[in-house]
């Protein structure tokens, strides 16, 4: 499988300010790549850059082995996190002007069945609600039939239904062997969308893999979860790893039954304890100390 | 390309014609104007009248009649008579005095600035022994509503074309629409070419609705031809949209981009002879609004409707409109940018 995409050492500076610090990846075709991060962490910036829509300070993009300019443009459909679209137009009116700036074109009626905007179409885009929004952005990033496809945090600010639909929506497009770049805060969304991650803190990758594999590689085992008020004295005989963090403890173990047993004089109350399996946010706060919302 | 440039022409016509507040607003504007003017205006006059004063001296003796001692009278010399009859027809001075061997006045009897300096001259005249004859206008007298009709709809252009352009660009920077289109294969020239088309379509058809409902009603005078009106109303707005698109190349605040097209409309507005002609005004100003597309859209739009101008007698205007246009949109292309830096 080629590549479809590689960004080679990107690095965007502002005036006191290293927002992306020597960021390399590279994604095949047909991939689905997620980029996490909290908010601030450079994944937008990054993603930017690689769009063309704002310059480096330094680095390089590379499009199926050549640099990145107008046969990208012409092949990427791009969902931005913040944008706006033409007041007073209809739905339709503003998927067929976006189709008519690209030469390859997408059949408009799959589309927007794909998308589930046939009953919006003669509305206007100002009256349109957030998830509709949202699926008229995605729509329009598909009008060109593209190979490579960004969504910059495209489920923020929808409800659990809506977002559940989209990625329906997103694994459809993958389905189709269309490449995508996905930016998002929600781990569970990666964990569902993405076949390959790149965690970005402060401007940098800092973890990189499939995300069970990731996870796999970091956590031989499940977590016992319980509240730091539930402890009547301190853990010094748990032979464990242990992380405390928001008033919550986790216990990283291999064997739950042993664990338990040797948590339990130091508990008062077990209805409280939690087992479950380790997950993107738990890497994350592993690798960085903090949260991924924070 | 071209298809390119068509789907960002419609649908800006499309968002441009569905804003009715907007496009009321640009109909409006210029109706309420003329009608207001053409009822109402010919009751007061401005506060300075501007008065020829035909002699070969170039100097003033104003020792040679009372009424050239009258304050708030700009008093200018006239040496060719034709210029000074035209200039009387034209409502550019507001009264002719001679006073020679034979003291002699001439006045427009459409102008409301004129009836009110005959009045000033015939009760400085009465004081010194009435000696003054009045001499008849041997061109037609052009109404002042004819005379300021091309100014309204010149205004309303240059509003439309710079703020209908202008602010919209930057609304479109700032809300991150241009940002989406940057991702898109549409080049800078394109998207600049299919604003520039879509404005000067719509500006062109809302003038040619208001002066046709005007001409109508009024009665307005037009002696030249109507295609090289056309063509002094599209250059011009081509170059005031040039303008519009530079201002807008790169800003990303509205209320700037709001002071910014203020800043120059407002000197044009005043300066380039929409309500009055600045015939009295020193060299310096005429030499600055020489440099406004504004003037030389008035002055070419005035000589082809009162004077019957042909397209080769405004061709210099145009030329110097179409050059304005060139520079603006060179540097508005060079400077132009799709995202806040």
């Amino acid at each position: 499988m080629q590549t479809a995409l590689e960004a080679r050492n990107l690095v965007k500076r502002y005036p006191g300010v290293l927002a992306v610090n020597d960021v390399s990846f590279a994604v095949a075709e047909g991939c689905c790549f997620g980029l996490l991060g909290p908010n601030g962490a450079g994944k937008t910036t990054t993603v930017e850059i690689i769009e063309g829509v704002s310059p480096a300070t330094a680095g390089e993009v590379y499009y199926f082995g050549k640099p990145a300019g107008h046969r990208f443009r012409e092949e990427a459909g791009i969902q931005f996190q913040n944008t706006a679209l033409q007041d007073y137009l209809t739905v339709r009116e503003t998927l067929q002007m976006f189709r008519k700036l690209y030469a390859r074109r997408a059949d408009l009626d799959r589309i927007i069945e794909d998308c589930s905007l046939g009953d919006l179409l003669d509305r206007d885009n100002r009256k349109l609600s957030g998830g509709q929004r949202q699926r008229l952005f995605l729509a329009v990033a598909l009008v060109n039939r593209p190979r490579l496809v960004f969504l910059d945090e495209p489920t923020t600010g929808l409800d659990p239904q809506a977002r559940r639909n989209f990625w329906t929506l997103v694994q459809r497009i993958q389905g189709s062997g269309t490449t995508i770049i996905l930016t998002t805060h929600y781990m569970d969304e990666a964990h569902v969308l993405c076949d390959q991650i790149a965690i970005m803190d402060e401007g940098q990758i800092i973890a990189r893999g499939a995300p069970d594999e990731l996870l796999q590689s970091r956590y031989d085992g499940l977590i016992i979860e319980l509240p730091l008020d539930d402890l009547t004295d301190e853990l010094d005989g748990i032979d464990h790893t242990v992380y405390e963090s928001l008033g919550i403890v986790e216990i990283v173990t291999t064997d739950v039954s042993k664990s338990l047993e040797s948590l339990a004089p130091h508990v008062d109350n077990l209805n409280r304890i939690k087992i479950r399996q380790a997950n993107l946010e738990d890497l994350f706060l592993d690798l960085t100390g903090h949260s991924l919302r924070s | 390309m071209l298809q390119r440039i068509y789907a960002i022409f419609a649908a800006r016509n499309r968002e441009f014609m569905r804003d009715r507040g907007a496009l009321a607003w640009n109909i409006i504007m210029p109706v309420i104007f003329m009608f207001g003017l053409a009822f109402a205006f010919s009751g007061e006059g401005r506060d300075q009248y501007t008065v020829g004063v035909l002699q070969s001296a170039p100097g003033i003796d104003y020792s040679r009649h009372p009424f050239l001692e009258t304050r708030f009278i700009e008093f200018v010399t006239i040496r060719d008579e034709a210029v000074a009859f035209r200039k009387v027809e034209r409502h550019q001075i507001d009264l002719l005095v001679q006073f020679d061997d034979a003291s002699r006045y001439w006045v427009n009897p459409e102008s409301p600035q004129g009836y009110f300096a005959e009045r000033l001259l015939l009760q400085a005249d009465a004081e010194a022994g009435g000696q003054l004859q009045k001499q008849q206008i041997s061109g037609d007298a052009i109404r002042y509503v004819d005379w300021v009709l091309p100014g309204i709809l010149g205004m309303n252009m240059m509003f439309s074309c710079l703020f209908g352009v202008g602010y919209v660009v930057v609304r479109y920077r700032k809300n991150g629409f241009l940002k989406r289109l940057r991702a898109t294969p549409l080049r800078p020239a394109e998207f600049i070419v299919a604003q520039v088309g879509s404005r000067l379509m719509l500006v062109l058809i809302v003038t040619a609705f208001v002066y046709t409902g005007t001409h109508l009603i009024l009665d307005t005078r037009m002696e030249g031809s109507y295609l090289t009106l056309l063509l002094v109303a599209l250059v011009g707005s081509m170059s005031m949209v040039s303008l519009g698109l530079l201002i807008a190349a790169r800003v990303t605040s509205e209320e700037l981009a709001g002071g910014l097209l203020n800043l120059i409309s407002w000197p044009m507005m005043i300066l380039s002879g929409v309500w009055f002609s600045l015939e009295a005004a020193g060299p310096a100003v005429q030499n600055l609004a020489s440099a406004f597309p504004l003037t030389h859209i008035l002055n070419s739009a005035r000589a082809v409707m009162l004077d019957g101008a042909t397209i080769l007698d405004v061709a210099p205007s145009l030329m110097m409109l179409t050059a304005l246009s060139l520079v603006f949109l060179g540097l508005g292309a060079r400077f132009f940018r799709w995202a806040p830096s």
